[in-house]
């Protein structure tokens, strides 16, 4: 059953949240498109776990807070938030955008986590390595640079947004500039600390990803102790919207194996 | 009315074929289509163009600031002002504007300045910008933090020439324990300031307030957009509870003065037509990044966004107002009208654009200061004196 939004406040900025399921918790940490809406995957994961999604502060229908400056300040909310709602055992799970901040979370505090899952995450720069420039992408180039499947493109570009969808759009855009254009979707400093991460971690990667390529899973991989890689053939930088079952199997496959 | 020769300085040589290749001359077309000996020629005919129009008495010469781009070989007004300032000896020398934001130390600029008004003996005529929104591309500079950052940097530099030093600066994006900066400017209290903008409500409501009074200058916009925002300034001094004069306002614009209407055009037809087509075109998210204007300003461009990829025809230009082109006594007709309508006491002719090449800038320039500056100084000045 689709979750409906609601609003709360954590220490005084309100945000979105969705959430449904029983089970153990998962939270879920969205990447630059927001989570404006209750998508096949995660209605999927709902039917396992008990599946928590909240909004970033500065997207969507959440508060665009002064203090939000990083992803680093954005790691240090969800831990206030995983207080707040009072989480255990969490298995955190985290795309692009989300997926770096599942990471900045974890080198703070693994105190919670009983599992990370990271898809395509952003964060590190491999020097040799650029990813693409997504502010300079128009959005018809957007869509078609992020999935792999140009068909499943041409049916995502023949949806025109709403006026209401174009402003949550434009919203999560300026969200995603104040957190990533300066350094560009990376903390320099990330990767003296990622050897903190003392929970399981797996690490899922399109391996046709055209905004951040491939070679970052291993880049991941050689910092986080034990980390797993899996790559999805055929697959661009969103394998929860692009390859939803397998994405699915796979998150919840690591989950049950490695439950404490 | 004063008359000040506004220069960007392009790359004139730039290959135009170019186009089939790249889709702006901004950020990235590679500078392998930059030549140096022609760089080189451009950098000294350009400042010769200059101070000719110092010799021809015009009020001003100005430059601005661009970064990694064709459209102008202005990185730093800085360099261009200092080479003008000893080599000119009446025009003030206006930097039109320093992008303050892009700085991570405003404190430099403040002290940069500073030495140009004390060199020339207090003919620096400061503006202050923010940049477009290429610049925040070519920077890495956050475009969210962009008015934040004029803001905080513009306090800091008029703090530092203002009050004596040292004093301690904590800001959210600057900080100093120690500004103290020399030389204080030669100006008292400082150099005029002119804010130049394509328009937007925040900054005519900032540039007009009574603690700053800063002059307005519209840039490369249609008549009627230059008509509406300049209103738009003495409507809203009027709120703050004084009357704005024509000084506080100025015009910006591409003019080219020939012998007829008919040479004019012939003449000017595709420098103008490069400069609107091939020099200044960009794609959308390189103009307007995340942040650079409010999310409020940022729907209202969007939905006017066709306008920004259209070629435009010189005619196209001549009808809405963007170029004005003629014989003197059309430009000077076009002009006057303006000028009696909207109430600017400042024009500044762009009067090379794109590709036009030296000969007939100096033609341009030199019927420009010849036929239609005399005739239309009185214009401000008269009404400004029966205001009084």
């Amino acid at each position: 059953m689709p979750a409906t939004k609601t609003i709360i406040g954590v220490r005084g900025t309100k945000i979105g949240l969705m959430r449904a399921g029983q089970g153990a918790p998962m939270l879920y940490l969205h990447g630059a498109a927001g989570a404006s809406a209750w998508l096949p995957f995660m209605e999927k994961l709902s039917q396992q776990f008990d599946l928590i999604v909240p909004e970033h502060p500065a997207f969507g229908a959440s508060d665009t807070p002064d203090w939000l400056e990083s992803v680093g300040d954005l790691a240090f909310f969800y831990l206030d938030f995983i207080k707040q709602l009072g989480l255990k055992d969490i298995h955190l799970l985290g795309s692009s955008l989300g997926g770096w901040t599942a990471l900045e979370l974890a080198i703070r505090s693994t105190h919670d986590l009983a599992t990370i899952t990271v898809n395509c995450p952003v964060g590190l720069r491999i020097p040799d390595v650029p990813i693409g420039d997504m502010f300079l992408w128009n959005p018809e180039q957007r869509v078609r640079n992020l999935v792999h499947d140009q068909r499943l493109a041409d049916q995502m570009l023949a949806v025109r947004p709403s006026e209401a969808e174009a402003e949550v759009l434009m919203k999560n855009n300026y969200a995603l500039a104040r957190l990533a254009w300066q350094p560009r979707f990376h903390n320099p400093d990330l990767e003296k600390w990622l050897h903190r991460i003392d929970v399981p971690t797996h690490i899922v990667w399109g391996r046709e990803d055209k905004l951040v390529p491939v070679a970052y899973a291993q880049a991941f991989a050689k910092l986080i102790p034990n980390a797993r890689v899996t790559i999805i053939p055929e697959c661009g930088h969103m394998p929860h919207l692009e390859k939803t079952d397998a994405f699915v199997r796979l998150a919840t496959a690591f989950c049950r194996e490695r439950r404490p | 009315m004063k008359f000040y020769f506004f220069h960007l300085m392009p790359y004139a040589h730039l290959d135009l074929s170019y186009t089939e290749k790249y889709e702006t001359s901004w950020v990235k077309l590679p500078n392998t289509y930059y030549d140096r000996e022609k760089g080189h020629d451009l950098y000294n005919r350009y400042l010769d163009e200059l101070e000719y129009a110092d010799t021809l008495g015009f009020d001003g010469i100005g430059c601005n600031e661009h970064h990694q781009t064709a459209y102008g070989m202005m990185p730093s007004p800085i360099v261009i002002a200092s080479a003008l300032s000893r080599r000119t000896k009446n025009a003030k020398i206006l930097i039109l504007g320093s992008a303050i934001p892009l700085r991570e130390n405003p404190l430099w600029l403040a002290e940069e300045h500073a030495m140009i008004d004390t060199i020339t003996g207090g003919r620096l005529i400061t503006g202050f910008v923010r940049g477009i929104g290429a610049e925040y591309h070519a920077t890495g500079v956050n475009p969210i933090w962009s008015h934040e950052r004029f803001h905080e940097a513009h306090d800091l530099i008029i703090r530092a020439w203002t009050e004596p030093g040292p004093f301690r600066f904590a800001g959210k994006h600057y900080h100093f324990d120690y500004v103290n900066v020399w030389p204080r400017p030669y100006q008292q209290p400082h150099p005029p300031i002119w804010i130049p903008s394509q328009g937007s409500q925040e900054t005519i409501e900032w540039a007009s307030h009574p603690d700053r009074k800063y002059t307005y200058l519209q840039t490369f916009s249609p008549a009627s957009a230059v008509a509406r925002f300049l209103k738009m300034y003495r409507d809203q001094a009027e709120t703050y509870g004084y009357e704005a004069s024509g000084d506080q306002l100025g015009w910006a614009i591409p003019v080219y003065v020939a012998e007829s209407d008919e040479i004019a055009k012939r003449e000017s037809r595709p420098h103008i037509e490069a400069f609107r087509n091939k020099f200044a075109k960009m794609p959308f998210e390189m103009l307007l990044p995340p942040g650079y204007l409010s999310m409020g300003s940022m729907k209202r461009v969007a939905a006017a966004k066709a306008n920004l990829s259209m070629d435009m025809t010189l005619e196209i230009l001549d009808e809405q107002g963007m170029f004005i082109v003629g014989s003197p006594a059309t430009v000077r007709e076009r002009l006057a009208a303006a000028q009696k309508e909207i109430g600017f006491n400042h024009l500044l002719p762009l009067l090379q654009f794109g590709t036009l090449p030296h000969d007939l800038t100096m033609k341009n320039a030199k019927l420009f200061a010849e036929q239609v500056m005399p005739q239309l100084r009185p214009l401000g000045e008269a009404k400004a004196k029966a205001a009084e």
